[in-house]
């Protein structure tokens, strides 16, 4: 029963996403005439602590965690081609500030303070090497995580003399509200760059880097913003999920994997349109959920093979296995008339 | 005062001097023919000029003001715009798209925000592409993505405009179309630099010639002084040119 | 001065595995322009077999050596053979190869480290090996390190002779100057790129079991590895092999003095470097 309302609450999210993904080549009259269905699933979503199981909406916590992460992730990597393994950085960053502030602040507070932070910090990782070829950005975003964790350990032993923290806990519907709340928030944010021209201008530079800066483009002002902008979400998410798990040490908080799965996902789901990562996020997320205990190691190889067989054989993710159904009942259409 | 102005402008690769001590000058209204065999450093010169590249040393100064050091985006914005020999296209982006990238960035102002969609669509009129506006540009043939560079530098609303062998694989009907195009920017007021290997194109548009060879200044002068300069003549025999005077 | 002798040798030690991790990363990115992020992987697969050959069958780690080594060449070979190769003709051009490579691999890291957890666990592994002491002038040095180093930069220097003394070792590096050249000149290029992924797998995984000699090891270990990898790559200078030697060394004496130190602090001495690196010579010492 529980599965069947996170099921439910799921797709509403799917539909939510597709919406986004119409909406951003829409004109804005149209968006709002049409937003009816997208404002319901939305409500769904809002009210699910009054009709579901708590089960229902602890998962949905974790998978939203997920959402947030990949969707967050492809705002910025997905039309530059730079790929971020710093997720996991700014999740962690979030996760600690609700370590330390989180006896002496509100919740929410320690929230937006968390995404503050990660902030600050992706706009030092993006000035130091966005200025340069993409390849300097992945490795460096990829070590960034051992990094800050390897940093942290030796200062809370050497100084704090503890290795993990407590943090205060929150109630699991304050979580989940929270982490629906910064979902929307994200949607929103992502909605309004792509219809932007920053949107624009953030392909061009995944198409030419090159000739984007002799258009008047300055890339590495739009990479950096565009790239600190996503790491706002991921640094609340870890806030607010910290006062689920209670107690967190460096090497948990600053898990490489959660790096590492965004990306999966939103290739899986594919990266041409808005809702590929969704679609990549909330499928996988929840096979995760339902497998982390039973076969916790097996479900991540699955996931290798899985990224492995996309990249061979399936580059556009479902969302190509989507569009090549839909340009084959097109034709077929066509073909009759 | 000279629009353009570059004065021992140099740069070196390893121990290659790829443009070595070239003055020049570009006045308001010209079209400047750059030509050179391969290798000469045309197009590295068109990459200091846009700064792609920094000139070590040399200076360059455009409407009175120096540039050297500039980035690209900012040369861009005031006002100088480039094509490129291996055109790059935003190749997933559809036609109408990569045009208003230059009018939305490159323009700074020149054109108000609630104009730009009509100055976009007047711009593809105007270079013939205003049937594929939709189309995704690396569907295009070569000619058109060659022409929509040239609209998508236009959207930027130069004073200079800096076309790197735009004629290059081109048939002879396109050839004639695209000179025809040159000499319409031309007379809607943009000064031009055009490098060529196109000898037709460049003694038939220009107004004044620069030859460059092994990264230095060759010749300068009319098209006939030019065709007539023994120097030139010795330096581009054995070379093969397309469609002679 | 016996102090003076530990930090040398350690960083010696250190530079002689960093070297040979590095230049087995930079043969893949450089020739094969796959940038492996699964090569922390073979690292780990190189020891943890050694950690099992030696506590279940008593096969010494000198033997694994010689095991390990041409294993994990024909695993690499076969998987450039086989997925990279499908990726080559599938990727419209090099920049898209590249990425897709990348993420391919990525995906195999998964594959293997989830692998690993399943057979050996998420436990931590050592053993105990020449743990003898050899006096060097009046100094107590561990036996199995120095038997480490020594290996680690015969290896080196050994490859490097390769590289550039004999035939396949001029096509390698011709292969990673001008792929298309090299193929029109009679090199047949499909094969030296899977040499070359294959030999750059088989340097991670000896590496790995000269590690497992001196450190505790397990699962996970092959990502700080893959880290130090990649600052030295980028430190010697990406697509240069004796960058890439020399960048080893260099590192692997700074952390042995940054260790001397506070051993909890290496990795933020070598990150702190890199940060250096990208800020003010990205190309690195022998970048082109």
């Amino acid at each position: 029963m529980a599965d069947i309302m996170v099921l439910i609450n799921l797709l509403a999210l799917i539909y939510i996403g597709w919406f986004v993904d119409w909406a951003v080549k829409q004109n804005k009259s149209k968006v709002w005439l049409f937003s009816g269905l997208a404002i319901i699933m939305l409500v769904i979503l809002a009210t699910l602590p009054n009709y579901g199981p708590i089960y229902s909406y602890i998962m949905l916590s974790g998978i939203l965690m997920y959402l947030i992460l990949t969707v967050s992730w492809t705002m910025f990597s997905g039309p530059t081609g730079y790929i971020s393994l710093a997720s996991a950085a700014f999740f962690g960053v979030g996760i600690y500030t609700s370590a330390i502030l989180g006896k002496d602040l509100p919740v929410l507070v320690v929230v937006i303070i968390g995404g503050l932070i990660s902030v600050v910090l992706a706009a030092i990782v993006g000035a130091i090497t966005l200025r340069l070829r993409g390849i300097y950005f992945i490795v460096f975003t990829f070590g960034l995580v051992l990094l800050i964790s390897s940093v942290l350990l030796w200062y809370e032993i050497k100084f704090t003399g503890t290795r993990g923290r407590f943090i205060v806990a929150a109630s699991n519907d304050t979580i989940y509200y929270i982490m629906l709340g910064i979902t929307v928030l994200m949607f929103i944010a992502a909605y309004l760059i792509r219809r932007s021209k920053y949107g624009l201008a953030l392909q061009s530079i995944g198409q030419n880097e090159e000739a984007a800066a002799h258009m008047g483009i300055n890339v590495t002002a739009v990479k950096v913003a565009i790239f600190s902008i996503s790491a706002i979400f991921m640094g609340m998410a870890g806030s607010i999920m910290a006062m689920k798990w209670i107690y967190v040490d460096p090497y948990s908080a600053f898990d490489p994997f959660r790096s590492f799965l965004p990306v999966l996902m939103a290739i899986f789901g594919g990266m041409n349109k808005f809702y590929g990562p969704v679609l990549g996020a909330v499928i996988l997320a929840f096979l995760e959920e339902k497998l982390l205990t039973e076969f916790p190691y097996v479900y991540k190889l699955g996931f290798g093979i899985i990224l492995i067989a996309v990249i061979l054989y399936l580059p556009g993710g479902l969302v190509g296995v989507v569009e090549k159904v839909r340009a084959r009942i097109a034709k077929g259409k066509n073909a009759l008339t | 005062m000279h629009l353009l102005e570059g004065k021992g402008v140099s740069i070196h690769f390893g121990g290659l001097m790829a443009v070595s001590d070239v003055d020049f000058y570009v006045d308001e209204g010209e079209v400047v023919g750059l030509i050179g065999p391969n290798g000469a450093g045309k197009t590295t010169l068109f990459n200091l000029i846009s700064a792609a590249l920094q000139p070590k040393p040399g200076e360059i100064r455009f409407k009175g003001q120096k540039i050297n050091g500039f980035k690209p985006y900012k040369i861009c914005r005031l006002g100088i715009a480039r094509t490129f020999q291996i055109v790059k296209v935003f190749g997933s982006l559809p036609v109408i798209e990569n045009v208003r990238i230059g009018s939305l960035f490159g323009s700074a102002g020149r054109i108000s925000p609630a104009d730009i969609d009509r100055k976009v669509s007047e711009l593809l009129e105007f270079m013939g592409l205003s049937d594929v506006a939709y189309t995704p540009v690396k569907d295009l043939t070569l000619a058109h993505q060659k022409r929509l560079e040239v609209a998508r530098a236009l959207a930027t609303q130069p004073s200079l405009l800096m076309l790197d062998e735009l004629m290059a694989g081109l048939n002879p009907t396109e050839l004639n179309e695209a000179m025809e195009l040159v000499k319409k920017i031309r007379d809607s007021g943009i000064t031009i630099i055009m490098i060529e290997h196109v000898m037709k194109a460049i003694m038939n548009i220009c107004d004044r010639i620069i030859v460059l060879n092994y990264g230095k200044k060759l010749a300068e002068g009319t098209p006939q002084e030019i065709a007539n300069s023994k120097t030139v003549i010795e330096v581009y025999l054995g070379e093969k040119s397309d469609a002679g005077n | 001065m016996e102090r003076f002798l530990d930090i040398v040798i350690a960083g010696l030690l250190l530079g002689g595995l960093y070297a040979l991790i590095a230049m087995g990363l930079s043969l893949q990115y450089g020739v094969a322009r796959v940038f492996n992020i699964a090569h922390g992987e073979f690292i780990m697969l190189g020891a943890m077999t050694t950690w099992t050959l030696y506590t279940v069958f008593n096969i010494s780690p000198l033997v694994a050596i010689i095991i390990s080594g041409p294993v994990a060449f024909v695993l690499g070979f076969i998987i450039h053979r086989t997925m990279f190769r499908k990726l080559l003709s599938s990727s419209a051009n090099q920049g898209i190869f590249e990425s897709n490579s990348m993420l391919a691999s990525f995906g195999l890291m998964f594959v293997i480290q989830n692998l690993a957890f399943i057979i050996w666990g998420p436990e931590i592994r050592a053993y105990n090996y020449l743990t003898e002491t050899v006096s060097i002038g009046g100094a107590l040095f561990g036996a199995r390190r120095l038997v480490t180093l020594a290996f680690a930069i015969a290896i080196g220097v050994a490859f490097y002779i390769f590289l550039a003394r004999t035939r396949i070792g001029k096509a390698i590096r011709a292969a990673g100057q001008d792929p298309n050249t090299a193929g029109l000149m009679g090199v047949n290029i499909n094969w030296v790129l899977a040499l070359c992924f294959g030999l750059g797998a088989a340097m991670a995984a000896v590496a790995g079991v000269l590690v497992s000699m001196c450190y505790p090891d397990s699962a996970v270990m092959g990502q700080e590895y893959l880290t130090v990898a990649i600052i030295v790559v980028v430190l010697g200078g990406l697509g240069s092999i004796p960058g890439s030697f020399i960048g080893g060394f260099v590192l692997g004496i700074i952390g042995s003095i940054v260790a001397f130190y506070d051993p909890g602090l290496t990795m933020v001495a070598y990150y702190a470097i890199f940060i250096l690196l990208l800020l003010i010579r990205p190309k690195g010492i022998m970048g082109k």
